[in-house]
Parts: C-alpha cells; sequence; structure tokens
C-alpha cells in the first residue's frame, strides 16, 4: 500500500503518456490499439479493457477505484486508504479458517472498540480503570478474532503463482491496484481479483491501522518535505478536501473502525465506479468471458453522488514559513482548473517549457545561470486533477542561498511567461516531446493497464489517451499567455518554505567535528 | 528490497505451515479448484554478442514493437576505484562529462539539439563503471549516435560545468542529514565495510572541491581504454547496425585488462549504535554485517533463505513485524550478494519510537530464528514457487534480457548464468537452508543501528542489554575555506 510518495511524479507521467498517436509509427496509433482493444460494460456497471500484447507470456492489471481520500467522510480522513490496506487481507474465503465463526468473532471485536473509544473520548469524567479493562476487552476479543485468521493468505496465493509488483496506492481522487502474473494464471488472477472486490472481510483491521500509523510518521511526520507538503495543501485550501492529509491526520486515522472501511467499500466500490484494465499474452475471445463470470460478482450498486464542494476562489495570498534544522526547500502553488478544462494542454504546455530537461527555462536560469538552485522545477495538477488543484512549483536552494531568494527568481521566471510569448522553437519542443514519450510507454505492460484504466474512468472512453493529443497540437502561443496571465497573480498563491534554524546547541559546538 | 513500497515489503509466517491442519482446515479453497493451463511457449529472443579483435564486446538487440532506438556503453571503472583525496571525482564526472559536451557542440547546444527531437544523451558516473547511453526515434538515430560517438571520444571538460556538478553535489552534502533513511543507509554501510572502505566511504565539501577539471581528463582517457561493453536495442536493421558498430569501435586500441581489485572486507564491530535525531517520530532500525558475491555456490540456497526471511508477505519478517505485531510498515532482511565483492546482510524496520526496543528484539529474533527455528517443507516450498513462478519477469521483455547479458558480460559471468542459477533454486533442500543459514547467519557478529529521536525512545536503548549505545557524529565537516564560488 504505497500511498504516494510523489504523488506528482505519478501524475506527471501520466500527463506525458497522455496524448495521442504517433502518425509517422506503425502499430503505434489509435487504429491499431482499436483492434487490439475490447471493452465490455457488465451489467453491474463494472468495466473491462482487455489489450493484447502477446509479446511475453505474461499480463498486468489495473483496477481503478474513482474513490479515493478526497472521499473520506468529514473526521475520517485516510480512510479509502485504509480500506485499501484491508484489501489484502483476504475474503470471507480466502484468509478465515472458518468464516462463520470469525464473523462473531470480528462482531465482537468492533462492539468492544466501540465501548473503548466511547470510555476515552469522554470529555468529562473518563475512568482510566474502566478504560484499561475495556483496552484490555477489546484485546481479548482480537486475539479471540485471530484465532479464525490464516495471515496474508491472499497475497501468499497471489506470490506463489509468480505475481510480480503486486502493490497498490490511494491517491486523491482514486484507489489502484495492481501486479504482472504469468498468463496462465489469468482465472486465478481474476478469481482473486473479484473476490476482494465484492467480498472484503474486515479481518485484522486494527493491526493494520498501526501499520498505516507508522506508515504516516515515515512518509509525513519524520521526513521534512511530508511535513511541508502537508502544511502546504491544508493552507491553499480553506472548503476542499484536496486540502486534508491524505493519508489522514492522526488523531482521525487512530479512531476509525473496521465498520467505517467496510461502508466505505459499500459506497464506492460498486460496479459502476470500477473499471479493470488488463494487458498482455491475453486473447479478449478467450478471457471475456471468464472475466465477466469472476467480476460479475461485484455488487451493482448505483454510481456514488461526486463531490459538491467548490473550493472558493482565493483571494488572499498565503505563506507558510517552518524554522527547523533542515535545509531550505521552496514551494508554491497556484490554483487552476481541473482536468476536463479545455486549457488542461495549455497548464501541461506551461510545466514542460518551464521545468522538462536541462533546456527548461527553470534549470537554465536558477540552475545554471545564476547557481543559486540545485533543482527547480513545475508540476501540475497537483495533489489530484479531477477536482481543481494546483500548478506547484518549487526550488531546492544551494548552500548559501535561501527560500525567498527561490521565491523572487521564480516570479521573474513566471513574469516572463506573462509578459511574452514562449518562442516557436520551445512549443514545438512540448509537441513533439510529448508525443514521444506517450509513444514510449506503450511498450510496458503495467505502465499501459494503469493508463487506460484511468482514462476510461475520467473520460469515459480510453481513447482520449491518444485523441488528448490533437489538444495539445492545438495549444498556441497566445494559450499559454493568456493562461499565465490568468492563474499566476499572487493572489491566488501560497508560498511554503523551509528556513533553517541553528540547533540551540549548535552554538557552543565547533562545526566540523569529525 | 525496496524500502518504500507498500504492501510488499516483508512477511512471513509460516501459517499454513504452524497451523495444524485438523484445526484450521479451511472448508474449501475455491482457487486450488482454478486449473493452471500450460504456459505459452516462449522463448525470449537473445541479444547477438559479437567481440572485437581489440577485445570490446557489442550486444545488438532487435525489437521492433516501437520505432526508437536505444544503446549504452559500460565502462569499466567507477567510485570505488576513485582518489581517497578526491571522493566525488567519479560523479562529477558522470555529469560534468555529458553537460560539457565536445569541441564541436558544446553542452547546452547539444541540450537544444536533442530535446528539440525528443532525444536524450546521458553520462554516468557510479560504484563500478560509468557510461553513456542514447536514445532516440528511428528516424534520428543515426546523427544521434554519431553525436554519442563524438561524446564518448572527443569530450571535452569545461570548468563552468564541472564547478555546476559541484554545487549540486554539494546541495546533496549538506542535505544528506535531513532524511532518517538516507542517514540510516549510509551510516550502517560504513559499519559493514568501514567508514574509508570504497564500498562506503562519502564524498565530503573538501574531496569535492579538490576536483579539477584535468582530474576528470585524466579519467576519461585512464578509463577508455579499458574494455567497453556496447548494448544496442530497437528498431534497426542488425546488419547495418553491426556495421557501424564496427566502424566505431574496431579502430579503438586494444583494451587494457582491468587491475586486480585489493579490497579487503572484515565483519563489522558488533554492538549497538545510535543516531539522535530530535525531529522524527520513528526509528529506522539497521541490523548489519557482510554478505558475500555471486561466484558463492551457495547462492541460490541463500536466496531462497532470503525468501522465507524478507521475500514477501508470507515472510517470517513481514508476518511477523508487520502482520502480527503492527510495529512497521517497512520492515525487510535479507543475506546480500553482489557480483564481485561481498554484498550487505541487511534488517531494517521503522517503528515509532516507543517500540524502538521491542521492535529490534522481533526483527532480532526472526535472524536468530534463521539458526534456531528449523526451515520447514512449507516454507520452502513457498519460496520456490515465489522465486519459480516469477522467474519469467526477469527475461519478459528484450530491454531485460539485453541487460541480463550486459551485467554478466560486465562481471565476467557466463551467459548462461540466470538458467544455473535456476536450476540451483530448484535443487535447494531444507537440508542446504539448515547449512546455509548455520554457515552464514552469525547474529552476535551483527551491528545495530538505531536512528530515532533519543528522548522518545522509552524504553530505552539500554533495555537490549547490549551495553550504552555508541554515538555516531554525523556532523559535516565544513572546509576551512568555503569552496563555493561567490556570485
Amino acid at each position: 500500500m504505497r500511498t504516494r510518495v510523489f504523488p506528482w511524479f505519478w501524475k506527471c507521467f501520466l500527463i506525458l503518456l497522455l496524448a495521442a498517436a504517433f502518425t509517422g509509427a506503425r502499430a503505434q496509433d489509435l487504429k491499431s490499439f482499436e483492434q487490439r482493444i475490447t471493452t465490455k460494460v457488465l451489467p453491474n456497471g463494472l468495466t473491462l479493457i482487455i489489450c493484447e500484447r502477446p509479446e511475453a507470456p505474461v499480463f498486468s492489471f489495473s483496477t481503478f477505484i474513482d474513490a479515493g481520500d478526497v472521499n473520506d467522510p468529514s473526521g475520517q480522513s485516510g480512510l479509502a486508504h485504509m480500506f485499501e490496506h484491508l484489501a489484502f487481507k483476504g475474503t470471507t474465503q480466502i484468509g478465515t479458517t472458518n468464516w462463520e465463526a470469525e464473523k462473531l468473532a470480528l462482531a465482537k471485536v468492533e462492539a468492544a472498540n466501540d465501548a473503548y473509544e466511547a470510555e476515552y473520548l469522554k470529555a468529562v469524567g473518563r475512568d482510566e480503570k474502566k478504560l484499561a479493562e475495556l483496552h484490555k476487552a477489546f484485546k481479548d476479543a482480537e486475539a479471540e478474532a485471530h484465532k479464525f485468521v490464516i495471515p496474508n493468505q491472499f497475497t501468499d496465493v497471489a506470490e506463489r503463482n509468480g505475481a510480480e509488483g503486486l502493490n497498490a496506492f490511494t491517491a486523491m481522487d482514486e484507489t489502484v491496484y495492481f501486479w504482472s502474473m504469468p498468463e496462465n494464471r489469468l482465472e486465478l488472477w481474476a478469481w482473486l481479483e473479484s473476490s476482494r472486490l465484492a467480498d472484503a472481510a474486515p479481518r485484522e483491521f486494527y493491526k493494520e491501522r498501526d501499520v498505516v500509523n507508522e506508515e504516516r510518521r515515515m512518509r509525513t511526520d519524520s521526513n521534512p518535505t511530508g511535513r511541508l507538503v502537508e502544511q502546504f495543501l491544508a493552507t491553499a485550501y480553506v472548503a476542499h478536501n484536496y486540502g486534508r492529509s491524505a493519508i489522514g491526520w492522526p488523531s482521525e486515522v487512530q479512531q476509525i473502525t473496521a465498520t467505517e472501511a467496510m461502508d466505505f467499500h459499500k459506497k464506492y466500490y460498486v460496479g459502476a465506479n470500477v473499471v479493470v484494465a488488463v494487458v498482455g499474452d491475453v486473447k479478449a475471445s478467450e478471457a471475456l468471458p471468464l472475466l465477466e463470470k469472476y467480476f460479475g460478482r461485484m455488487p451493482a450498486g448505483p454510481k456514488p453522488e461526486e463531490m459538491t464542494t467548490v473550493e472558493p476562489k482565493q483571494f488572499a495570498e498565503k505563506t507558510v514559513a517552518i524554522r527547523e534544522q533542515t535545509q531550505p526547500f521552496f514551494l508554491e502553488g497556484y490554483h487552476r482548473p481541473d482536468y476536463r478544462s479545455p486549457d488542461s494542454a495549455v497548464y501541461d504546455a506551461i510545466s514542460d517549457i518551464m521545468s522538462n530537461g536541462r533546456v527548461s527555462r527553470l534549470y537554465r536560469s536558477l540552475v545554471r545561470d545564476q547557481k543559486i538552485a540545485a533543482y527547480a522545477a513545475g508540476f501540475s495538477p497537483f495533489p489530484g486533477d479531477k477536482y481543481p488543484g494546483l500548478f506547484a512549483i518549487y526550488a531546492v536552494p544551494l548552500p548559501g542561498h535561501t527560500p525567498a531568494e527561490m521565491g523572487v527568481a521564480l516570479h521573474r521566471e513566471i513574469d516572463k511567461f506573462k509578459n511574452a510569448d514562449v518562442t516557436d522553437d520551445e512549443l514545438q519542443m512540448f509537441k513533439t516531446r510529448t508525443r514521444a514519450d506517450l509513444l514510449r510507454g506503450l511498450a510496458d505492460n503495467q505502465g499501459l493497464a494503469n493508463d487506460l484504466a484511468e482514462y476510461q474512468s475520467r473520460y469515459g472512453d480510453w481513447r482520449e489517451l491518444f485523441l488528448e493529443l490533437d489538444k495539445v497540437d492545438k495549444v498556441t502561443k497566445a494559450d499559454i499567455r493568456r493562461v499565465a496571465n490568468a492563474i499566476f497573480v499572487p493572489s491566488n498563491r501560497t508560498s511554503a518554505w523551509i528556513e533553517t534554524e541553528a540547533p540551540a546547541a549548535a552554538a557552543k559546538k565547533d562545526g566540523g567535528a569529525q | 528490497m525496496k524500502r518504500i513500497s507498500g504492501i510488499s515489503m516483508v512477511l512471513a509466517i509460516a501459517a499454513l505451515a504452524l497451523a495444524p491442519s485438523t484445526l484450521h482446515a479451511q472448508q474449501s479453497k475455491p482457487w486450488e479448484q482454478i486449473p493452471t493451463p500450460k504456459l505459452h511457449d516462449f522463448k525470449p529472443q537473445q541479444p547477438k554478442r559479437i567481440e572485437l579483435k581489440n577485445g570490446i564486446v557489442l550486444f545488438l538487440q532487435e525489437d521492433h514493437e516501437l520505432p526508437f532506438v536505444t544503446g549504452w556503453v559500460l565502462i569499466p571503472g567507477g567510485s570505488r576505484d576513485e582518489d581517497a583525496a578526491k571522493i566525488g571525482v567519479v560523479s562529477l564526472y558522470g555529469q560534468a562529462w555529458r553537460t560539457s559536451g565536445t569541441a564541436k557542440l558544446n553542452g547546452d547546444a547539444l541540450d537544444d539539439l536533442l530535446e528539440a527531437k525528443a532525444a536524450h544523451i546521458s553520462t554516468w558516473g557510479d560504484e563500478d563503471s560509468t557510461g553513456i547511453y542514447w536514445n532516440s526515434l528511428k528516424q534520428d538515430a543515426d546523427q544521434v549516435f554519431s553525436l554519442t560517438l563524438d561524446l564518448l571520444l572527443h569530450p571535452v571538460f569545461s570548468a563552468d560545468k564541472l564547478d555546476l556538478a559541484q554545487q549540486q553535489e554539494a546541495s546533496g552534502i549538506v542535505r544528506r542529514n535531513d532524511d532518517e533513511g538516507e542517514i540510516a543507509g549510509r551510516e550502517s554501510a560504513k559499519l559493514v565495510y568501514g567508514a574509508n572502505s570504497p564500498y562506503a566511504r562519502q564524498p565530503e565539501l573538501a574531496t569535492i572541491g579538490a576536483v579539477t577539471v584535468d582530474d576528470l581528463k585524466a579519467w576519461h582517457d585512464r578509463t577508455l581504454g579499458g574494455k567497453l561493453i556496447v548494448g544496442v536495442l530497437g528498431d534497426f536493421d542488425p546488419a547495418a547496425m553491426e556495421a557501424k558498430l564496427r566502424a566505431a569501435f574496431e579502430a579503438l586500441p586494444a583494451v587494457k585488462p582491468e587491475p586486480e581489485r585489493h579490497d579487503s572486507f572484515a565483519d563489522p564491530k558488533p554492538g549497538l549504535y545510535f543516531i539522535d535525531k530530535e525531529d522524527v517520530n520513528q526509528s529506522n532500525i539497521e541490523i548489519v554485517g557482510l554478505g558475500t558475491d555471486r561466484h558463492n555456490p551457495d547462492v541460490p540456497a541463500l536466496a531462497v533463505m532470503n525468501e522465507i526471511l524478507g521475500g514477501g508477505f508470507a515472510s517470517r519478517l513481514f508476518q511477523k513485524v508487520r502482520t502480527e505485531l503492527g510495529f512497521a510498515y517497512a520492515v525487510s532482511g535479507s543475506y546480500g550478494y553482489d557480483w564481485d565483492h561481498p554484498g550487505e546482510f541487511r534488517a531494517m524496520a521503522m517503528t515509532k519510537s516507543a517500540t524502538t526496543v521491542d521492535a529490534t528484539k522481533a526483527t532480532l529474533a526472526e535472524l536468530n530464528g534463521l539458526t534456531t527455528k528449523p526451515f520447514t517443507a512449507e516454507e520452502l516450498a513457498r519460496a520456490k514457487d515465489n522465486i519459480l513462478n516469477s522467474f519469467l519477469f526477469k527475461y519478459d521483455t528484450r530491454s531485460k534480457v539485453l541487460w541480463e547479458h550486459l551485467h554478466l558480460e560486465f562481471n565476467g559471468y557466463p551467459s548462461d548464468y540466470l538458467e544455473s542459477y535456476k536450476a540451483g533454486i530448484e535443487k535447494v533442500t531444507t537440508a542446504d537452508l539448515d547449512r546455509v543459514a548455520k554457515k552464514y547467519i552469525h547474529p552476535e557478529k551483527l551491528a545495530i543501528l538505531v536512528v530515532g529521536n533519543g528522548p522518545e525512545i522509552k524504553p530505552g536503548l539500554d533495555e537490549l542489554k547490549m551495553g550504552a549505545p555508541q554515538p555516531i557524529d554525523i556532523t559535516i565537516p565544513m572546509p576551512k575555506q568555503p569552496e563555493e564560488k561567490k556570485q
């Protein structure tokens, strides 16, 4: 359950892949994919995509759930991610010695947890002795339920059958499960994957919650950039859930219950909310009946209502200054529209010209010529694309340079986008690279499965992966200048930085001891 | 093993093995009723190997799926061979080589030319090699190859680009204590190999500051005479490509043999080491010792042992430390083997400050268990299934097959190494596991490093009964005369 290491890296990668068919290529255009791709919507609403790529006797899959941490109910941040962890714990058939008995035991765990929480959360008159007893009762119930568990059996069966790269991630907008396998395990995979989608069991939940708390400590609490990014987003957004910790605020994660995770599953893991893409040595004519049989087991359910909160227009510049004993860092973001915006490709053009490689403006200006930064880049959208996100830019100062200098230098570069057209060469380079990078991604089963599932889910048609290149080709210099002027204004900006603070004891130390 | 992958980090239990089947029989195992058909026939395409008269070796791997051509030139010699007073020179070389460019076309102009074609040429400097990489659309392949060749044979090294690389490197040095995982990995490697070992030493501001343009030129002239290995992959005509590569490389002088290495390796000084970091709420625990190399005939048995110890969700460490105890998200362990020198025996776990001692004990118990808790037939079968059923992912793309051959050639292994390794895995028995565990696993020889928030670690590390933890000073030495240039 990798959750967002650098979620935007993945996004940026996809954006590079976006685009469309490369006209010069033989078997890599939309037409060739149309011949190799079969799409089917099952009666329960679930969409299957099969892409035949028989280069080697293997396949990869991507199960794309159109729900992520943005859908966590209020007070339950981190819930989508908690369920993702639960999805590796097995089902009513796998991972248990006796589901009927285990189910009863798990109900007792929930009751014991509720009783403990009720006492723990008492504002007045909490009885510590009673609390300790309730905690013991909870632990006893957990131990009782554990007697029926065959730990990690679900993943064990997958791994023993050759699963490679088995993992999942929860992003703000979606939850994605994936691995690769030898092609002769297709039916086994279909059974495993459809089972956990349709038939998850709330097993070992509270232990796993401890594991997720450790994941948070690793990614966020004990990581300077993790801390900065969490505060940055919380400041940039006042209403929308993009401002909320995706892995969850500690107090909220600590109180998520198995019941809540299963409620989330019931609401969001319904056919209409799921796309499953399979790419590799698979024949659609043989595989489709099989996949229909297994994935047809998933409950239908209505497509969950979309979130209706809209981030209000920002009207005041916001800043976050962290002073601590780590090296300086600078990050800023400007609100921009969601992925459906007609200007979506214009944002991609700006971030490409700003950041892609040693020809990019930020590299040449801040790194090569001014020699004030080790690295500087813009990326967008962040932290998600389904709802209006941010166009973010960061810079890593060289020794002796400050975050404030980064801000000044970045704004000078931004002003150039606002006050002058990009060059013909820059614009053409963006279009050429976007095309080539789309092509480069087509020879990878897992990458292709992820893209097809995402585009099918987001646009209702995987072809958009290719058709988007038309939008890229239509981007003009005037578009770039217009969009830059629209969003790169101080009142739309949130900046966050780390300033290095000397340790209290440092004054006494004579730095440089070996 | 990756530290940050999620779900798939480590595990173990032997749940099936330990659970008496009469008590824990599942009513049915529907997945076992699902047939496993015969795998489609598959003979991975092998690259064509050509050894030139001067000793340079070429590998050609056709792949016509996409209209790209990609290539690599591997050059023996890397940071482990650099002068101790100039640690970091190879890394600087790897950057400045490409950014400086050639007499005909400087690095910036090269960037402009290539990026307009969505093409890439890059250079690198690693522990045991340097090299050059190129990639372009087929239509640009001839031009990009000749640019690559020019950069390989006629580089200029500019003071300005060295300066840029030095500043980048300096930024990495001053930032190296910000992330506790980075600290733990680096400092534990020093415990394994020794702080001054070519396999663990680190660049300092003073050592990178001492590097000159002449050092880069000298490095280039010296290593270019070594045994170059060239690999090309993609959409090309093999006869034409072979002719082109021959024309380019046959004219070079006969390769000089690599000098013998005289590294010395010893077990770490056992004990408990500690690095205090006040801005974290999680401890990074590393338990480390010396591993072995791939020439060791016990490697297949060790690979199976590693799978049982830390290889997947069902491994012992994952099952105990993560699933059962909930102590860690990231936990792993393996007895490492490198191509031509001993790897590291390393177990790690990241846990909240308060469970540092318990998680350390639990991890150590699993290491001890390798010699005290007999390997079961079920564990052996699972580990073999895990390794063998996913084995084809080592060669499911033509690029992976090519890279396997490049590695083997570079390190002097026979080209059928992967097959004999696989055959070795198939033959491993529980007796082999017991034997290698007794031979290689000596927990008393291991060093334990904890990086964490001292005041928060309660119970304290003294509970481990290993004496007072020895502090490691990670202060970054600042040169007396700051090397950074003023604007």
